[in-house]
């Protein structure tokens, strides 16, 4: 028993000194953000890196995601005579919950770990410790850029993945099922609120990016520098990162229906 | 010689572990200023590690760091980047940054902490880059240089600021005989023109002889210390072992090297 109790303790110290380095390191970052220079062509550079080659991917999972839907909705709703409604239960599910949820699961997968990986490899190869004795700052140089450029990514690729995957339903219930796209469109249009919905959507989003910047470039900076350290930190950014992601998305939608 | 440049460098009862594993017990010595200081010790003896404590990289578990005076290790992040500034650093895999162009990488420093236009750090970086031996590669990429060439960048980046102290990590590792003769001459010169301290890890002997005022042999968690002709006649036989088959034989090695450099 009391070794249990020992262990709970140890287990809970360990913890909290975790949360402590990456709030640490948070901190380190917004005062980066804060601090001149910009780094613009960096994160320009990271925003290409992260956003633009992400839209390939965000865009083709959201049209498949939207024919899912579609198909699946239509035949449900046809049961109780009520496929008209397929514009409004699409685009509630999407600009809710699916959209923000799945675009920031999709970018964890697909730029999170490549900037786990990219500055985990920096400080394997000496490259963050050749930046220090240069006097100048990992944290501004490397990932202050890397995270905003995630921040900013996120609730963009949110808008194309719903956009999208809004086609994708089109094209099953309207052009394949044979629903009048009017009445897609109309009720799409009547139950998706801008105040409500989309600004939940963003704000959900943007919580995801920085959710994600912070941890992505936290693990990368914090990894152990050498091969199997990369590649456990790249992992744990994708673990990490989406049961954050998941477990926030129920804590934003709670706060936001009180 | 004044008291303050004969311990300009200074490690005084360093003691460093990582894990079980204790690197330093209790180190210290002095590193006078515009001196060549020589590291030897075998694998795992902690030469690199001490390169990066005099660096600011590494801290100690206890003991003291004193640079030019200053204690290394009750500094913050920010404030080791000002000592920071008048150290330059080697690396023995070279730490460039492999997302850019060997005129980026070299002029970084430039570009960081001074105001100068792009047209001169362009200039500067050639002048550099030709310092030690190098042409037409300020476009290219880290992934595009060869080892030796990589590490002449690496040693152009480490120099571009005229530092006060330049701390390398095997300078001449990977390096044809022609490019360490290059190296070991722009190093002496930096030295003697400059008042350039320079601290240096090789296993390049003759190289490190030729210039090197004092050597630090690093073992069993201390040093023992002194100028190349103390070290040779020392009465312990690890260090006897380490330098050569014997003290006389490196002695002799070392009367003949320094009389062909005065020639």
């Amino acid at each position: 028993m009391t070794a249990t109790i020992r262990q709970l303790g140890a287990m809970s110290s360990q913890l909290l000194e975790r949360l402590g380095r990456v709030g640490n390191f948070g901190g380190a970052l917004i005062g980066c953000m804060l601090r001149p220079p910009t780094r613009f062509g960096f994160f320009i550079r990271a925003l290409y890196d992260t956003g633009v080659l992400s839209i390939a991917l965000i865009g083709l999972s959201g049209f498949t995601v939207g024919m899912v839907l579609g198909l699946q909705l239509y035949t449900t709703l046809t049961r109780f005579g009520a496929e008209e409604g397929l514009g409004a239960v699409v685009g509630l599910s999407l600009v809710r919950e699916l959209g923000p949820v799945l675009t920031g699961l999709l970018v964890t997968g697909r730029a999170g770990s490549a900037i786990t990986a990219e500055i985990g490899a920096m400080r394997a190869t000496e490259q963050l410790d050749g930046l220090r004795m240069m006097a100048i700052n990992p944290i501004h140089f490397v990932a202050m850029p890397r995270a905003l450029a995630l921040t900013l990514a996120m609730p963009l690729l949110n808008g194309i993945f719903i956009t999208l995957a809004i086609a994708g339903a089109y094209v099953i219930g309207v052009s394949l099922q044979g629903l009048d796209g009017g009445v897609y469109l109309s009720g799409l249009e009547n139950a998706v609120r801008f105040t409500d919905d989309v600004d939940q959507s963003l704000m959900k989003s943007l919580i995801f990016g920085m959710l994600l910047g912070l941890i992505a470039t936290y693990k990368g900076h914090s990894c152990v520098p050498d091969a199997a350290g990369v590649a456990r930190a790249t992992t744990s950014t994708v673990v990490t990162a989406s049961v954050c992601i998941l477990l926030s998305d129920y804590v934003i939608t709670a706060l936001w229906s009180v | 010689m004044p008291a303050a440049d004969a311990k300009f460098i200074e490690l005084e009862k360093v003691r460093l572990t990582f894990g079980h594993r204790s690197v330093f017990d209790s180190l210290s010595c002095r590193l006078q200023k515009g001196g060549v200081h020589l590291l030897l010790g075998g694998s795992g003896t902690g030469k690199s590690t001490m390169l990066r404590m005099i660096g600011g990289l590494q801290r100690p578990d206890s003991g003291e760091v004193r640079v030019a005076g200053e204690s290394l290790t009750s500094k913050n992040e920010r404030e080791l980047g000002e000592v920071r500034k008048g150290i330059g650093m080697l690396f023995q895999n070279g730490a460039l940054l492999d997302s850019m162009t060997v005129l980026e990488n070299v002029g970084l420093p430039l570009r960081e902490h001074t105001k100068q236009s792009m047209e001169w750090i362009r200039s500067r970086v050639s002048s550099v880059l030709e310092s030690v031996g190098l042409d037409d590669v300020e476009s290219l990429l880290p992934r595009e240089l060869s080892g030796g060439m990589l590490r002449r960048v690496a040693f152009a980046r480490a120099i571009v600021m005229e530092p006060e102290i330049l701390l390398c990590d095997e300078p001449f590792s990977g390096l044809d005989p022609l490019n360490v003769t290059r190296i070991e001459e722009l190093l002496m010169q930096l030295n003697r023109d400059l008042g350039l301290t320079v601290v240096v890890t090789s296993h390049h002997m003759a190289s490190s002889l030729r210039m090197a005022d004092q050597m630090i042999l690093l073992r069993d968690g201390g040093c023992i210390a002194g100028e190349p002709e103390d070290l040779a006649d020392h009465a312990d036989d690890d260090v006897k072992e380490f330098l050569g088959e014997d003290g006389r034989a490196f002695l002799a090695r070392l009367h003949e090297i320094r009389d062909q450099g005065h020639a």
